[in-house]
C-alpha cells in the first residue's frame, strides 16, 4: 500500500489489517506516561488542507506527532495557496521538501489522486470533494467493532445527504467488503443517480430503515443544500429524516447512533439522541487518532518496523 | 502557381485507381493522364478522399494564442486530412461582429492551411440575451452562415426562436450547443455511475435531449433550419431520428471522442478527459456509431478544443474542458464506421467532408474530384497505423485524450487548391509563400 486514497482501493485483508493495527495503537499509547512511540522519528508528515477542518487536522497531526513524525501544517489560508498558487505548484514546493508523507483534505473530488502524480510521498486522503473520506470510514468501522462487536452481518443505515458525501461513500465500500449489509436512506434528491451497482440497499422511508439496524449513520445536511430544492426547508427534513427520540426507540436496543461530525442539533440529530449513551459520536473522534496512527504507520513503514 | 502534379495510382474515394492530374490549383484530368514536367506523387495504396470539412473547431485565436493559433490549428488541420475548418465564435473578443469575424477569416488566408470559415455568435458576447449582428456577419467577407454560441446553450427559447427565424433570411442555420444550463451548474462529468462513484457533479443526459426536442419543434414550427453540435447520447440520436422522418430540416454532428471513449476514463481524475458534452456510456457509444453509419448523425466534427497545460495540469473541477481533435478525427472515424480493411471510403468521404462541406454551405469543399474543380483532396494510407504522442502534434496544445494509443490510418498528403499542405506525412512549410 503506498497511498490511501479511498476504501474503494482496499482489499478486505488490507482494512482488516488497519483495523488490527489501530486497535494495537490505541493499547500501546494508552495508560504509558508520554502518550508517544518512537516509531516515525525523523519522518515529516506535510498536511495539506485546502478546506477548513480543524477536527480531522488536528486529528491527523496528534496521530503522526504521537508516532514522533515531524508534523509540517500547510494551510490553504495563509499560505501561497492563497494568492491563487496551483495544486501543481504546491505539490512541487513540498516536494522540494522532501516529506514522506502528505495528507490532503481538498474541495476537488479526485485532488489526492493528481497530488500522487506530482510528489514522492506517500498520499493521504483526508477528504476530497464529495468523493472519499477513508480514515473517517476506517474509524467507523473500528468504533463499529467495539461498540458491536464486529462489522461481518451488522446492518448499518446510513442516512441523509448521500449524494454530496464522501463519508457515506467511503462507509459504504468499507463496510460492505467487510461484510455488512448497509442500507443508504434519504430523499430521492440527496441520492445519487445510478448507484444500482453499488452492493447496497435503498430507501426513503427512515422509520422502516431503523427497525433491524445495529447502527445508524446521520450525515450532517450542508446549509447551502437548503436554498437548492433538495428539499423543501430544514423542518421537514427533520421531521421526515432526522433521529430523534421516537425514532431511536424503534431501533434494536444494543443499536448505536454515529455522526462524522460536525453535527446540526436538531436537523438530522435531536439533540437528546447525540448526548445519549448510544451515541458514539466522540468514541469516534478519539478513535480517528488511532486510525490514522495506524494508517500512517503502514504506509511510512510498510509495517517493517514495530 | 503554375507547376503541375500528378498523384499516381490512389484509390479515388474507394472506386477504384486513376491518376489524378492538377494543375494551377484544380483538377486537370483524372484516368491515365500524361504530365510531363509535373511532380508526380505516388499514391500506390493510397485512398484519395475529398478533403475533410470540420464543422466544430475551436482555434482560440483571437484571445487565447496561448493555446492555439488559427496558423497552428489549421496546420493540425492539415495534418488530420482537412481543407476546411469552421471557427467557433468563442474567441476573446466572441466572433459576435463582421469585424471579428473578418479577422479570423483573414488570418485562416494568411496561414494558408485550410480554409477558416468562421462561425458568428447567436447572441452579443454569447450571453444569451440579445441578438448579435447576425445580418452584419452574413453579408461581410466572410460570408458567415452559420452561427452558434457554442459553449453556451441559446437556452431561452424565445431568443433561439427568433434566432431560428432571422437566419432563413439568407438561409443560415443556427448551430445549437444543446445543454439546458440549469440541469447542469457544476457538472463535471457525465451523470451515472461512475459519477455517482467519483464524486462528480453530474451532467444528465436529459439537459441535451430536453433542448434537442425542444428545437426540434421550434425549427419546425417556424421553418429553419437547425444543426446540432457534439451529440453524445443514444436518447438524442432517436429524437433526431424522429424529427428527420418527420421531415424538419435538423442535421447534426458527433464528435470523435464520442465515439470512443467513455465515462470510464474519469476515473483517472485526469482532466485531460472532461469535456463538454461529457464522455458518456458504452449504449451512448454504441448508438451513435450506429446513427453515423446510417445517416441520422450527418457528420463527424472535432471540437478541437486546445488548452494550455495550467488548463488541464490540476484537479478535475478546475481544469476547462475539452480536446484535441483534428489530428486524430479520420483515423477514429475510420475506426467507429468498421475499420481500415472494412470500412466503405464512400461513407467517410460523406460524413467527414461532403455533408459537412453541405452544413457549412461551403461550395468549394466537399465534392469528389472531377475536372475543373478546385484542387481540394487528401491522401489516406489504410494501411499504416500510427501511435499518438502529444509532443509531435501540429497543435500548439497537447490535451489529447489519446496519447499513447495506437490509431488506424495515417494521412499522407492533403492538398489546397492544388498545393501540398502535407506531404509524405509532414507539414508543408511553404505556405505562406503560396499566398
Amino acid at each position: 500500500m503506498k497511498h490511501l486514497l479511498t476504501t474503494k482501493d482496499l482489499t478486505r485483508d488490507e482494512a482488516e489489517l488497519i483495523l488490527d493495527l489501530t486497535g494495537q495503537m490505541a493499547d500501546a499509547v494508552s495508560g504509558r506516561e508520554v502518550p508517544k512511540l518512537p516509531t516515525l522519528r525523523g519522518r515529516t508528515v506535510v498536511n495539506l488542507f485546502y478546506e477548513d477542518s480543524t477536527r480531522t487536522r488536528t486529528s491527523f497531526e496528534t496521530a503522526a506527532k504521537r508516532l514522533s513524525a515531524d508534523v509540517v501544517n500547510f494551510s490553504a489560508k495563509t499560505s501561497s495557496v492563497n494568492k491563487g498558487e496551483s495544486l501543481k505548484d504546491t505539490a512541487l514546493t513540498l516536494q522540494a521538501m522532501g516529506p514522506e508523507a502528505v495528507v490532503i483534505r481538498h474541495p476537488a473530488s479526485g485532488a489526492p489522486q493528481r497530488l500522487t502524480q506530482w510528489v514522492d510521498g506517500a498520499v493521504l486522503n483526508a477528504g476530497d470533494g464529495t468523493h472519499a473520506h477513508p480514515t473517517q470510514a476506517l474509524l467507523d468501522a473500528y468504533t463499529m467493532r467495539q461498540r458491536l462487536g464486529g462489522v461481518e452481518g451488522r446492518t448499518v443505515a446510513i442516512v441523509g445527504d448521500i449524494l454530496h458525501s464522501r463519508v457515506a461513500r467511503s462507509n459504504v465500500w468499507l463496510l460492505t467488503k467487510l461484510g455488512a449489509r448497509v442500507r443508504l436512506v434519504g430523499p430521492p434528491t440527496l441520492l445519487p443517480t445510478d448507484i444500482d451497482a453499488w452492493p447496497v440497499e435503498v430507501s426513503y422511508d427512515l422509520d422502516a430503515s431503523l427497525r433491524d439496524a445495529d447502527a445508524v449513520m446521520m450525515l450532517r445536511v450542508q446549509r447551502e443544500r437548503m436554498n437548492d430544492a433538495f428539499f423543501p426547508t430544514a423542518n421537514e427534513y427533520a421531521r421526515l429524516y432526522g433521529l430523534d427520540e421516537r425514532r431511536l426507540g424503534l431501533m434494536p436496543g444494543h443499536a448505536v447512533v454515529m455522526h462524522p461530525g460536525p453535527m446540526n442539533r436538531g436537523m438530522e440529530i435531536a439533540a437528546r439522541v447525540a448526548d445519549s449513551p448510544r451515541a458514539t459520536i466522540t468514541e469516534q473522534v478519539a478513535n480517528g487518532v488511532w486510525v490514522r496512527m495506524a494508517v500512517l504507520y503502514l504506509l511510512l513503514t510498510n509495517g517493517a518496523t514495530r | 502557381m503554375t507547376e503541375s502534379t500528378l498523384i499516381k495510382g490512389a484509390d479515388i474515394v474507394g472506386r477504384g485507381r486513376a491518376d489524378v492530374l492538377v494543375r494551377e490549383g484544380r483538377i486537370a484530368e483524372i484516368g491515365t493522364p500524361s504530365a510531363a514536367g509535373a511532380a508526380v506523387v505516388d499514391a500506390d495504396g493510397l485512398v484519395l478522399l475529398p478533403g475533410l470539412v470540420d464543422l466544430h473547431t475551436h482555434l482560440r485565436e483571437p484571445g487565447r494564442e496561448d493555446a492555439e493559433t488559427v496558423y497552428t490549428g489549421t496546420r493540425a488541420a492539415a495534418k488530420g486530412g482537412y481543407t476546411a475548418v469552421c471557427a467557433m465564435a468563442n474567441s476573446y473578443p466572441v466572433a459576435d461582429t463582421a469585424g471579428v469575424v473578418e479577422q479570423v477569416a483573414a488570418l485562416g488566408r494568411a496561414a494558408g492551411y485550410a480554409d477558416v470559415q468562421p462561425i458568428g455568435a447567436v447572441s452579443v458576447g454569447l450571453g444569451g440575451e440579445r441578438l448579435a449582428e447576425i445580418g452584419a456577419m452574413a453579408d461581410s467577407a466572410a460570408k458567415v452562415r452559420m452561427f452558434s454560441d457554442d459553449g453556451h446553450c441559446v437556452a431561452d427559447a424565445r431568443l433561439m426562436r427568433r434566432a431560428l427565424e432571422y437566419v432563413k433570411t439568407f438561409d443560415g442555420r443556427i448551430a445549437q450547443h444543446a445543454e439546458e444550463p440549469r440541469l447542469t451548474e457544476g457538472a463535471q462529468m457525465n451523470e451515472g455511475a461512475v459519477s455517482a462513484e467519483l464524486g462528480l457533479p453530474g451532467w444528465p443526459a436529459v439537459a441535451e435531449e430536453a433542448i434537442i426536442a425542444r428545437d426540434v419543434l421550434l425549427a419546425e414550427h417556424v421553418g429553419a433550419r437547425i444543426h446540432f453540435c457534439h451529440v453524445s447520447t443514444a436518447r438524442s440520436v432517436e429524437i433526431i431520428r424522429e424529427a428527420k422522418d418527420r421531415g424538419v430540416a435538423v442535421t447534426a454532428e458527433v464528435c470523435p471522442h464520442h465515439l470512443l471513449l467513455t465515462d470510464a476514463r474519469a476515473h483517472t481524475y485526469d482532466p485531460v478527459y472532461k469535456v463538454n458534452p461529457p464522455l458518456r456510456g458504452d449504449g451512448d457509444v454504441a448508438a451513435l456509431r450506429a446513427a453515423l453509419a446510417e445517416g441520422v448523425v450527418d457528420a463527424v466534427a472535432t471540437d478541437h478544443a486546445p488548452h494550455a497545460p495550467q488548463d488541464k495540469d490540476c484537479e478535475w473541477s478546475a481544469a476547462r474542458p475539452g480536446m484535441l481533435g483534428l489530428e486524430t478525427a479520420l483515423s477514429i472515424t475510420v475506426a467507429a464506421l468498421g475499420g481500415p480493411e472494412s470500412v466503405d471510403w464512400d461513407l467517410v468521404a460523406e460524413r467527414t467532408s461532403r455533408t459537412p462541406a453541405r452544413i457549412a454551405a461551403l461550395a468549394a469543399h466537399g465534392r469528389d474530384p472531377e475536372p475543373g474543380l478546385e484542387a481540394n483532396f487528401t491522401l489516406v494510407d489504410p494501411s499504416r497505423s500510427w501511435t499518438v504522442v502529444p509532443s509531435e502534434l501540429a497543435s500548439l496544445s497537447q490535451n489529447t485524450p489519446y496519447a499513447g494509443m495506437e490509431l488506424p490510418v495515417t494521412i499522407q498528403a492533403t492538398f489546397l487548391r492544388g498545393r501540398a499542405t502535407v506531404l509524405d506525412g509532414k507539414l508543408a512549410e511553404t505556405a505562406e509563400e503560396n499566398q
